[in-house]
């Protein structure tokens, strides 16, 4: 095969090429490598890049050498491991996160650590202590975060797939402004040890990829219990490659609170294009056999408030490692201990990361733990109730993933709760701890604004605990019935 | 809502020191943000247990058998200050 045809391969098709003896590692990786560090300044998707194929990926393990890029927040033995802040600049952990040890013993090797809004706080990747990454669909906008990097290089052709984490919307919310699929797990089915934690109760990592059929190629290798994990669990079958060319005795679940928008949404009104593509989506999934039913999910208009109660509260804890003691960035000149710690992580850590270690010590402290800790966990229990009655009635849950496109850099910096609602759709399963996907459903019309036209739309589908394998595969049949072609945007 | 005084409280608990620019304006959004959240306190939640974890895992316990730990020179590697096998520090009160 000669080497502009690789570009056209999904990872999969990748390893069925290796396979056949068409392709080879060494040459994917070459490939690749060399289109990672062409496109490395422009968009600004890597925060580092391997400079050989490491010797040890044999094309013999399943994944046969296919390389990835993982989020700079998994720790990697030996290479840098930032989490997008300056506080672990140039921090080289000494051990290798779970998660991508699976994923180089199944075939995998590392090519690159993807840029991402600090600590993963963030839905715009403009975040990150070394910049923004940019939106390959259109460089003045963002790529959504926090795994802007990941989803921009994967939709950009600079690899092939690519691993995330999402904590309200980090993987789903980049994949649908980027056009690509973004899938966040069961919480607790992929191992968090050696992930730099954000929020724990939260936190999931999960594959950003360009179709359905590797995303679930990638989750397969990712799932498993760990010791290291308490949290982790056993995934009940293995994850299947995805076969369903219709939804047949599907019923899909439109949440009624989506359609009052103005009323409940408060903030989070959905774009002219995005209802477009949703209600296309619908139509096209009608088609296939699916049936389409109105849910109710009355407390997913509080999931946002509760989750920026939670998810700061954890980050509070999380964070207060970061002391210039043991790792990372120590200020100089302290005059004691106190003055330590304090004056490192003045420096160390950005706006977006301070605000919300405030936000948690506040609502943490004497006087106000009860009214915001102790209400937010009683939402989270409402929320997850909410969604465990709807899908008594349906077998899936959809929503458009963003309600708008990608919007302009430095457009909501401003304005955190405006920043914030771009998790609006997401932010209620992460709550509740169940598996969703965004699949692109569309490019955006004229008429959502000046220049927000050719954008990609996610479309969101979400389903019970440990229901992926039904998830990918009503996603692989509304996939092909969509038939969205991602390769305008690749570099 | 949250004044200076009060950002400056926090601060200290969260062992963050703010520049005078960084108070102002930490008041302002914290109030903004904290404005948005008020809205839960609508619901009647009296009866509802709280979440904190959202799957059902049972405290897992592992055999208290020695393994391997990272070694003290890798455990020092990345340390911004080392003296006689520790991490060094300035002294609790200067």
């Amino acid at each position: 095969m000669s080497p502009p045809g690789i570009i056209d391969l999904s990872a999969a098709q990748a390893v069925a090429e290796i396979e056949a003896g068409r392709l080879s590692a060494a040459e994917i990786f070459a490939f690749y490598r060399r289109r990672a560090a062409d496109e490395a300044r422009e968009l600004n998707c890597f925060t580092w890049l391997a400079s050989d194929l490491p010797g040890n990926s044999g094309s013999q393990a399943p994944l046969r050498g296919v390389p990835l890029a993982v989020k700079d927040l998994f720790c990697t033995q030996g290479v840098p491991s930032q989490s997008g802040s300056l506080i672990l600049k140039d921090y080289r952990p000494p051990y290798t996160a779970t998660v991508i040890e699976k994923l180089t013993s199944a075939g995998a090797p590392l090519l690159a650590k993807t840029n991402q809004d600090e600590f993963a706080m963030g839905s715009s990747n403009e975040n990150s202590a070394f910049g923004p990454v940019l939106n390959p669909w259109n460089h003045t906008r963002v790529p959504g975060g926090s795994s802007g990097g990941s989803a921009a290089a994967v939709a950009a052709g600079l690899v092939p797939w690519a691993l995330g984490t999402d904590t309200g919307g980090s993987i789903r919310q980049p994949a649908a402004l980027c056009g690509i699929v973004g899938l966040k797990p069961t919480y607790g089915s992929v191992s968090r040890y050696g992930m730099i934690a954000f929020a724990s109760s939260l936190d999931q990592a999960g594959p950003l990829t360009r179709n359905v059929t590797d995303a679930a190629l990638l989750l397969r290798h990712m799932v498993g219990c760990d010791d290291r994990d308490a949290t982790s669990l056993v995934f009940p079958e293995e994850i299947r490659l995805p076969t369903a060319v219709d939804l047949k005795g599907v019923t899909l679940g439109v949440p009624q609170e989506l359609e009052r928008p103005g009323a409940q949404l408060a903030g989070a009104e959905i774009q002219p294009s995005v209802r477009a593509s949703f209600e296309n989506a619908l139509k096209l999934a009608e088609r296939l056999g699916a049936t389409i039913k109105t849910v109710q999910l009355p407390h997913a208009p509080h999931a946002l408030s509760a989750y920026y109660v939670l998810a700061p509260a954890e980050a509070s804890s999380n964070l207060a490692r970061f002391d210039g003691v043991r790792y990372g960035h120590r200020a100089e000149g302290a005059e004691d201990l106190l003055d330590l710690y304090t004056r490192t992580r003045h420096d160390g850590f950005g706006p977006e990361v301070k605000r919300r270690i405030m936000l948690g010590t506040y609502a943490l402290s004497a006087g106000y733990y009860d009214a915001y800790y102790g209400s937010a966990q009683r939402v989270r229990t409402k929320i997850a109730e909410d969604f465990k009655a709807a899908f008594e009635k349906v077998d899936f849950i959809v929503t458009p993933t963003s309600a708008t496109v990608a919007f302009e850099l430095g457009e909501k910096t401003s304005d955190p709760w405006s920043m914030y609602l771009s998790d609006y759709f997401t932010v209620p399963m992460s709550l509740a701890g169940i598996p969703a996907i965004s699949i692109p459903s569309g490019l955006s019309e004229a008429g959502d604004g000046e220049g927000a036209a050719d954008l990609p739309i996610g479309f969101q589908i979400a389903g019970p605990v440990f229901s992926e394998n039904r998830l990918l595969d009503a996603a692989h049949a509304l996939e092909a019935a969509i038939g969205f072609d991602g390769s305008e945007a690749w570099v | 809502m949250i004044d200076r005084d009060e950002v400056l409280h926090v601060a200290r608990l969260a062992r963050l020191k703010l520049d005078d620019g960084e108070v102002e304006s930490m008041a302002h959004e914290l109030s903004a943000v904290l404005d948005h959240i008020a809205k839960i306190g609508e619901l009647s939640l009296d009866d509802v247990p709280p979440t904190s974890h959202v799957v059902e895992v049972v405290g897992r316990l592992r055999p208290d058998e020695p393994r391997p730990c990272l070694p003290r020179e890798v455990a020092l590697e990345q340390a911004p200050s080392v003296a006689d096998g520790g991490f060094l520090v300035p002294s609790p009160q200067a």
